[in-house]
């Protein structure tokens, strides 16, 4: 069980309720009276921001305080699911956006990575390690994420999809 | 952040020394293209030497499976030499070294290859 509190606790229930954070921001937010920070972006759908998200990511686990493998794990989940928004989900349409938002909630890192695409149902995504898989040229990026967090929460914003990568401080590696 | 590519011969084997980042839209294309090139020349035995390659991201792991595919089906061979640690990890999680011809010494990388 994650501890944070209740209202955020309602909103990473997989398949309810509204996003966290408004869509347009673009600052550093402090929580009043607590640890937890907030950065939220929203972006355009190119490689920059593919960049800028990994990044941001790679600072934020940096300021809480994991290891540098962890760093790697979490930059490299968080990448994977900016491209995902990014390539698969956007479709590189410069009328369409993807926001990152980056939450230290003092006992977990929690992203959101959104984007406004037709949507991404996860059961239909082949196993990439099957053996008639393993020789394609794409298909990892899902794996990737789900191998280096600690939960994955997929969520259909019709339009496009939302997905929240979750680390717990302090968890041993997941990979 | 782009990915820096060299090429030599050694033996008969084209060695691609690779070093930065290979990841969607950077050091990906790059990597098609210079193997794509290399197969038109003729020149189908390859090693990829990723001794200073520090990232790699699905898309670069993409790339790689698709280079080595793309030589083996026109009959030649591709081999990986120097793996870093990361890399050599996300080879393992993905399932993938033990498809790569993974080798960790040059001289033997070469000798390695097919006599034809």
């Amino acid at each position: 069980m994650l501890d944070i509190t209740r209202h955020q606790q309602a909103n990473f229930a997989y398949g309810q309720c509204e996003p966290l954070n408004a869509p347009f921001q673009s600052e550093e937010e402090h929580l009043t009276g607590q640890q937890a920070s907030r950065i939220s972006y929203t972006l355009d759908s190119s490689l920059d921001s593919v960049n800028k998200v990994e990044q941001t990511a790679e600072q934020v686990a940096r300021k809480a305080g994991v290891d540098e493998d962890e760093i790697f794990r979490i930059s490299m989940a968080v990448r994977e699911a900016a491209v995902n928004a990014v390539l698969h989900g956007n479709a590189y349409d410069p009328e369409k956006h993807m926001t990152a938002s980056f939450e230290n909630t003092g006992s977990s890192l929690v992203i959101r990575i959104t984007d406004e695409g037709k949507g991404l149902d996860p059961s239909t995504l082949p196993d990439p390690l099957a053996p008639e898989n393993l020789l394609r040229g794409s298909g990892r990026g899902i794996f990737l994420i789900r191998s280096f967090m600690d939960e994955v929460h997929f969520r259909q914003l019709h339009p496009g999809t939302e997905l929240t990568l979750i680390k717990h401080l302090g968890s041993a590696p997941t990979a | 952040m782009s990915m820096k590519i060299s090429t030599r011969q050694v033996d008969g084997v084209t060695i691609l020394d690779l070093g930065g980042r290979i990841t969607l839209g950077e050091g990906s294309v790059q990597l098609r293209d210079s193997v794509r090139d290399l197969l038109s020349k003729g020149q189908k035995k390859i090693l990829l030497n990723l001794g200073e390659v520090n990232y790699i991201d699905s898309s670069g792991i993409g790339e790689l499976v698709s280079a080595y595919t793309t030589v083996r089906n026109q009959g030649g061979e591709l081999k990986l030499l120097n793996l870093t640690r990361k890399v050599h990890d996300l080879l393992q999680i993905t399932k993938l070294y033990t498809v790569f011809d993974v080798k960790d010494d040059e001289a033997s990388a070469i000798a390695s290859y097919s006599r034809a």
